[in-house]
């Protein structure tokens, strides 16, 4: 078994547990798995929690070994996390950011040539020696994705990684991580819009109220009573010509 | 295009070292032009002649390079690059761009120790008498870096707690320094308001020996921790997922930077704004990839100093100025400048 597997997950944000007891059926590489929810349902605070960055209680493994664990070293080169937003304020450039990436775990030789690789693939090459604060939100996205791919991960978590992106690059970045997931890793992201989840994710997992309510393929999760339930709208899911699902919100629930 | 930016990158990166190696040269030049300047006015034939014995020099020459200037030029390039170091680190570790010992109340709480052995007599049993003000000095301020620290765990170490707690330390200091200065007696007063203000005119070459032994033990560890602070800029959640382990680096750090300006305060006073002025300088012309802002920052910090000594022995003839003063002076447009920038991005 190499994939992702959850059981009893607890995360907890300063005093208040905000994941509970979370069991999910193992992510399998090759796989894309999106978190759906709505806001508050806890889907950063999973992510984070399985990136070690909230502590937590319960077992998250990968394949045969415990993350929480590995040393902040070997958990950073096992999973890379990409954050909402990147902060601002750093006098460095894309290229520099992304080498400190990964040679911040110690991973000094090639770490140019790595992160120039990254750059190029994301197609923001040409941005390398920009610097960080004159990026637009969706070029920091990029940058950002990039720093959680240097290291070469076989895990990777997204949070909302196309929030700040316009369609094109919104369809460019899931194109990118599709071929990622493709090479043999587990992907995770969160993703608000229910009709580019259905498009890209292989599985979808809902959470509500910090717990686990369905998990399936889009077309067994997205339907118009988890919809109502959980997102308390009232809510049509149809095809459209070439087969996908669309969601078509009619209002709100009474 | 690949290798294009790759080859632009380092070829950056080789301009950023020339740039550093610049730096050092004019932190020596600085020296050699702090050295001429005095009441006794030294041409420099006869200032490089004492320096390295070459030539006919007079012996009164070399006494004064030896005894008098050299102490005071090699105190002012090290007391700059330790509190520049000190407040690069502290800059990135609290994540605040104004962050330095001055600000945080290390300097007032060295002060405070001050006082206690001018005003109070206090002094560590078996330490001989001159080194009593420093001695004091150096473990106010290693206190209250210690106290900062124990504050900012118990409330979970967020850059935002240290800082504020830093400038709480501030006041506190400085109204027990007040209350130090009410009750202290004509001469004890005077002894200490000069002490507040800077001066390296006290310079000794067993002062200078324990300050560069601290710079060399803790800069290579700085220099160590370049990437992991780099990574830190990027926010600490980021840094995380990198691997760092940011409490522990941000605990080391703090200890480095404690044990910088505890040395450097208590040796010659108050120095403002060395701290601020360096790492910011340094940031303008070398970015923050700290591999370059750390030695960039300290060596910023040497010149500023090593050219404030020799203003404060220039601006007025005759007169020796507080080294603290100005650099107060200088470091005052710089710091406004940071803040009225900030504000405009």
């Amino acid at each position: 078994m190499s994939g992702l597997l959850i059981e009893g997950l607890t995360v907890s944000y300063g005093r208040r547990r905000i994941v509970e007891g979370l069991d999910l059926p193992p992510l399998m590489p090759g796989e894309i798995t999106v978190l759906a929810g709505p806001n508050a349902a806890g889907k950063s605070t999973l992510l984070k929690g399985i990136a070690g960055l909230l502590p937590t209680r319960g077992r998250v493994m990968f394949g045969d070994r415990d993350l929480a664990a590995l040393s902040a070293g070997d958990r950073a080169r096992t999973l890379g996390f990409m954050p909402q937003t990147l902060p601002s304020g750093a006098a460095l450039s894309v290229l520099e950011s992304v080498i400190a990436a990964r040679s911040a775990s110690g991973e000094g030789a090639g770490a140019d040539r790595a992160a120039m690789a990254v750059l190029e693939r994301l197609g923001i090459g040409p941005l390398a020696l920009d610097p960080l604060d004159r990026l637009s939100g969706g070029q920091r996205q990029m940058v950002g994705l990039a720093q959680a791919l240097v290291r070469d991960p076989a895990l990777l978590l997204l949070d909302e990684p196309t929030s700040a992106l316009d369609m094109a690059r919104q369809v460019r970045l899931l194109t990118e991580v599709r071929r990622v997931a493709a090479e043999g890793r587990v992907v995770l992201a969160v993703l608000h819009d229910l009709a580019l989840a259905a498009q890209w994710a292989d599985r979808i997992a809902v959470l509500h109220k910090g717990r686990l309510h369905s998990f399936g393929t889009p077309a067994e999760v997205v339907t118009p009573a988890m919809l109502a339930e959980v997102y308390g709208v009232e809510a049509r899911v149809e095809r459209c010509s070439r087969g996908r699902l669309m969601v078509l919100i009619d209002g709100e629930t009474v | 295009m690949q290798t294009e930016s790759l080859h632009r990158y380092h070829a950056l990166n080789r301009r950023r070292v020339l740039l550093v190696a610049g730096m050092l040269a004019v932190a020596l030049l600085a020296v050699v032009a702090d050295l001429m300047t005095g009441p006794a006015g030294l041409p420099l034939a006869e200032t490089l002649g004492a320096l390295t014995g070459w030539g006919e020099v007079a012996r009164s020459a070399e006494v004064i390079v030896w005894q008098v200037r050299l102490p005071v030029a090699i105190m002012a390039l090290l007391v700059g690059a330790a509190l520049a170091l000190a407040g690069a680190e502290m800059q990135t570790v609290l994540e605040n761009p104004l962050a330095e010992p001055f600000t945080l109340g290390v300097s007032a709480s060295a002060a405070l120790g001050a006082a206690t052995a001018i005003v109070l007599g206090l002094s560590l049993p078996g330490l001989p008498p001159v080194w009593s003000v420093s001695a004091n000095a150096f473990l106010f301020a290693l206190g209250a870096l210690a106290l900062l620290q124990l504050m900012g765990r118990l409330r979970g170490g967020g850059p935002e707690v240290l800082i504020l707690c830093g400038i709480a330390l501030n006041f506190t200091a400085g109204a027990f320094l007040s209350l130090l200065q009410f009750v202290a007696s004509a001469d004890a007063l005077q002894q200490l308001v000069f002490w507040t203000m800077g001066s390296l005119a006290a310079a000794s070459w067993p002062g200078v020996t324990v300050l560069a032994v601290v710079l060399a033990v803790t800069a290579p560890f700085s220099l160590k921790a370049a990437w992991q602070l780099t990574a830190l800029r990027l926010g600490e959640e980021q840094a995380r997922s990198f691997g760092v382990d940011v409490a522990r680096l941000r605990r080391w750090s703090l200890l480095r930077v404690s044990l910088l300006a505890a040395s450097a305060v208590s040796m010659v006073g108050v120095i403002g704004f060395v701290g601020l002025a360096g790492p910011h300088i340094a940031r303008m012309l070398l970015g923050e990839d700290h591999r370059f802002f750390l030695p960039g920052s300290l060596l910023t910090g040497a010149v500023v100093m090593s050219l404030a000594s020799l203003v404060s022995k220039t601006v007025v003839p005759g007169v020796l100025l507080p080294v603290g003063l100005v650099t107060s002076l200088i470091g005052l447009p710089i710091f406004f400048s940071l803040i009225l920038r900030g504000r405009g991005r």
